[in-house]
């Protein structure tokens, strides 16, 4: 019996929540400086499946903010951000979608993902995705990133629930000529907006004594 | 009325008021938001029908760009 025990020690912690976080599945509308920064964050962590989506290409000027490298510029973001999260984690399946998404799209994705996280750019955007999710797939998780222009202030950067949508962000720095999107206060944004994805994910994970 | 207002209790001396009327005694002027009247989605064209009373969970989102 002790035997027996012994050859089958528990997984550490870091392997057990991986492991549990390999049957879910995530979807990423936009692989921006939010889109990018939070899937790394969440194929980390293990996240099985990454459905991403998005209709750019890199440039020279995304490359301040976004989880991609100079070798990329000119390549489809998607297509450069699932080589980038398999090198951190081959075992990780993405399913990249080149495509600007339209209401029907949005449903036809992501109806299968356990969460959805919206880190588009435009603010006409980011009110479909939630206005979809909130009439048309009732009940889904939505993580959405509101607000991240400038450096400084990290102590207004918030989240905030309401039901199943959850926002996170300071609600108030609009993105401008003299205002620009930089690493640090995005990746705050996307980085938090992962965490609460783990949040939802990790709600029915019971852990065993390693 | 009292109301939950983004997660905040707030008091309003009037009975009930439209979302429209809501908007602007917060001197909520923004462009694009979305709006939800106890976890139900109210479109724009209903602010000026969608009433809010007494014990009502509201949330009022503003949506910016960047990302």
């Amino acid at each position: 019996m002790l035997k027996i025990f012994n050859t089958d020690m528990p997984d550490s912690y870091p392997e057990q929540i991986s492991k549990y976080l390999s049957r879910f599945t995530v979807g990423i509308a936009g692989c921006g400086g939010l889109g990018s920064n939070c899937a790394v964050a969440l194929a980390r962590c293990g996240v099985g499946k990454l459905i991403i989506a998005d209709y750019d290409i890199v440039t020279l000027q995304n490359l301040n903010r976004q989880y991609y490298f100079h070798d990329q510029i000119g390549r489809l973001k998607v297509h450069a951000l699932r080589e980038n999260i398999q090198r951190i984690n081959p075992a990780i399946v993405v399913k990249a979608f080149d495509m600007k998404l339209c209401v029907s799209d949005v449903i036809e994705l992501f109806s299968g993902c356990h969460v959805i996280v919206e880190a588009f750019d435009k603010a006409e955007m980011k009110q479909m995705i939630i206005e979809t999710v909130l009439t048309q797939m009732q009940g889904k998780y939505l993580v959405a990133g509101v607000g991240m222009a400038g450096w400084g202030k990290s102590e207004i950067i918030h989240s905030r629930k309401s039901d199943n949508l959850v926002i996170c962000g300071d609600e108030v720095s609009e993105v401008s000529a003299t205002l620009p999107v930089l690493a640090p206060r995005v990746g705050l944004v996307a980085n938090m907006q992962a965490n609460e994805v783990l949040d939802i994910l990790l709600r029915e994970f019971t852990p065993i004594t390693p | 009325m009292k109301i939950n207002l983004n997660n905040r209790e707030e008091v309003f001396e009037s009975e009930e008021m439209s979302i429209n009327q809501l908007l602007a005694a917060k001197n909520f002027t923004f462009r694009m938001l979305v709006v939800k009247v106890n976890g139900v989605l109210v479109k724009r064209h209903q602010f000026d029908q969608q009433m809010v009373k007494d014990g009502d969970d509201v949330m009022v989102l503003h949506l910016i760009t960047g990302g």
